[in-house]
């Protein structure tokens, strides 16, 4: 790893005076360092802003809970209000990677965090998301790859809170020195690689993202999030799935599908939703949403698998949101 | 202090340390080594330090990017060393302090073969940097026994025999003792949530459940 000078700040303000000249942001550093560790990423100055306390903890609010972005993995995933009321989000972020990253990594950073593309994570392969023209995953080890919406890079979204964040409607607020703050709501947020391979997402390299809102959701509302990994713990998803329904009795009167591991930005499954709503959930209905989640897959050679297990995954995260099945014991964590 | 400080060390040029040519501290401090002089003498850099503090905005703190002194607190005791800002705790603790009960395996925190408690929560100390270390107490496998006691869960694990290599114990142990500290009454389920980030190549997982779970019964009676 290449040194660097570090600037240890302990307010948002001192933070934001520090983010230049190419000074990039540290949280709980789980990312960060490992893209440092592999050799892509040499900053020679880094603002740690993990010692902000202004930054840390869960609010509730009348319209919803606000989290501040150095908030940890853990501490969301043992909040009594979000396992109660937002419980995609605490499925979410309590079976991110292991129990002891989790109590490092921030929801900001887990947010933020890059791709995991073996191509992208290794310096020796500079490839379009580095400026180059050459994707490796098309003809190369794709079996961790994209099966939907890639345009030119097939990797995918790795964030698991954003999965879930997509699916309650969250929105990222952004703060800049010279701008002050700024809402982007969660969809608008990542951008595709299509649009722009330089980018990941909307924020600008002057802004901190500070906190995260989330309107509350409505009655009768139930969710809940499962990933699948080849190993039960210590991995990014090969398949995931956030269910958030809103139900009138028996009745589904809205439903929110949401995928990571599918595609390289978070996505919602329109045609799984539109097979839900407006009928009770049922085994049928469930399966019947899970073979439409896949509506214009198209596998790579190596990830065809990925197309018979999202169903699988969709189907049962929508009856244990509907409390008809229990936690599948080969969900990951 | 002077009597439990453990022998200074120089951060010998590894892998994440090669490459700063910069002028550093380290030959001023070299041979300082054990004694109140030692300390003294780190506290009069830091005092220096804290002077060229005052030139940096409020609510930053400054580190440059050539190694410098800092005190951690491990296992109960001020450890005075000199780490740079790369320096991850794995190492500071390894080749900084030469407490290398803490194993590095994987290196990218995938395996918590290096787990320490930051403040009594469970952590990969090789994603940690040395600096957020500092002003928090750091618990390592060397600091889980006391001189009269050895802790319930590596006495467990000595009777249940669960380890074959034992790479990967350091870590393990670390984990379970981290999960009876929180919860003195595990179920079995609990255990492998606590260890689902530690990897054990030979595989001694259903070994490490019992242990713990004897461990835990032991805590319980005792308390
Ligand atoms: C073994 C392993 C398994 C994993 N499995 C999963 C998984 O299953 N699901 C999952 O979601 N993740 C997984 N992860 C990834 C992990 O959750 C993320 O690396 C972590 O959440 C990043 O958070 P951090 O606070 O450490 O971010 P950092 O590394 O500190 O930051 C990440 C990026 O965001 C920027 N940044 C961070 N916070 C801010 C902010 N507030 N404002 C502006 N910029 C900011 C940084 O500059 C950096 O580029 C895994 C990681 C490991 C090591
Ligand atoms: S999938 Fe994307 S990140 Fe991976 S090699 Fe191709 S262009 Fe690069
Ligand atoms: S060595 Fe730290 S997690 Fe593997
Ligand atoms: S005992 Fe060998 S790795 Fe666990």
């Amino acid at each position: 790893m290449n040194s660097f000078s570090l600037a240890d700040c302990t307010t948002v303000e001192a933070a934001l005076s520090q983010l230049k000249n190419g000074a990039v942001v540290k949280a709980g550093g789980v990312d960060l360092l490992d893209r440092m560790k592999n050799g892509t990423d040499t900053p020679n100055r880094l603002v740690n802003i993990r010692n902000i306390r202004e930054l840390r903890g869960i609010q509730s609010t009348p319209d919803g809970v606000t989290i501040g972005a150095l908030t940890t993995l853990a501490e969301i995933a043992d909040d009594p209000t979000i396992r109660a009321q937002y419980t995609i989000l605490s499925d979410a972020c309590g079976h991110a990677a292991t129990p002891h990253i989790r109590n490092m990594a921030t929801i900001g950073g887990n947010v933020l965090q890059e791709l995991q593309c073996w191509y992208f994570r290794s310096a020796e392969f500079q490839c379009i998301r580095k400026g180059k023209e050459q994707c490796f995953a098309f003809s190369g080890l794709n079996q961790y790859h994209a099966i939907m919406d890639y345009g030119g890079c097939p990797s995918v979204a790795p964030s698991s809170s954003a999965v879930a964040l997509l699916a309650l409607n969250a929105t990222i607020e952004l703060t800049s020195a010279a701008k002050g703050k700024r809402k982007v709501a969660i969809q608008n947020f990542y951008v595709q690689p299509d649009a722009n391979p330089h980018r990941f997402n909307v924020k600008a390299d002057e802004e901190l993202l500070t906190a995260i809102h989330i309107p509350k959701p409505a009655p009768g509302t139930r969710s809940a999030y499962q990933k699948y990994g080849e190993k039960e713990s210590h991995d990014w998803a090969i398949a995931d799935a956030g269910i958030l329904l809103e139900m009138d009795g028996d009745i589904c009167r809205r439903a929110v599908v949401t995928m990571g591991a599918a595609s390289p930005v978070v996505r919602r499954s329109k045609e799984a939703e539109a097979v839900l709503t407006g009928k009770p959930i049922t085994r049928d209905t469930a399966r019947a949403a899970g073979k439409a989640s896949m509506t214009g897959a198209m596998p790579l050679s190596m990830n065809g698998y990925k197309v018979q297990l999202f169903p699988i995954a969709i189907y049962r995260t929508i009856l244990l949101a509907a409390g008809q099945m229990e936690r599948d014991p080969s969900a990951a964590g | 202090m002077s009597d439990h400080q453990p022998p200074h060390r120089e951060l010998p040029e590894t892998s994440s340390t090669t490459g700063n040519k910069g002028i550093t501290r380290r030959g001023f401090l070299k041979g300082a080594g054990i004694t109140a002089a030692g300390t003294a003498l780190l506290d009069g850099v830091q005092s220096l330090q804290q002077e060229a503090q005052a030139a940096t905005p409020k609510g930053v703190m400054e580190y440059g990017a050539e190694a410098f002194p800092v005190t951690l607190n491990i296992n109960g005791k001020e450890h005075a060393l000199h780490v740079e800002t790369r320096t991850m705790l794995a190492e500071a603790l390894r080749i900084g302090l030469g407490m290398t009960g803490t194993k590095i395996s994987c290196d990218r925190g995938a395996c918590s073969s290096c787990t320490v408690w930051l403040d009594k929560l469970p952590v990969n100390s090789c994603m940690t940097l040395a600096v957020d270390a500092i002003g928090h107490r750091v618990t390592t496998i060397e600091g889980l026994s006391t001189d009269s006691e050895v802790h319930p869960v590596q006495a467990a694990f000595v009777r249940h025999d669960a380890m074959q290599c034992g790479f990967c114990t350091p870590g393990m142990v670390m984990s379970c003792a981290a999960l009876i500290e929180r919860n003195p009454h595990p179920t079995e389920r609990d255990v492998r949530v606590a260890i689902s980030g530690n990897l054990c190549r030979c595989g001694t997982y259903p070994k490490v459940f019992a242990a713990t779970l004897d461990a835990a019964g032991q805590h319980a009676t005792k308390a």
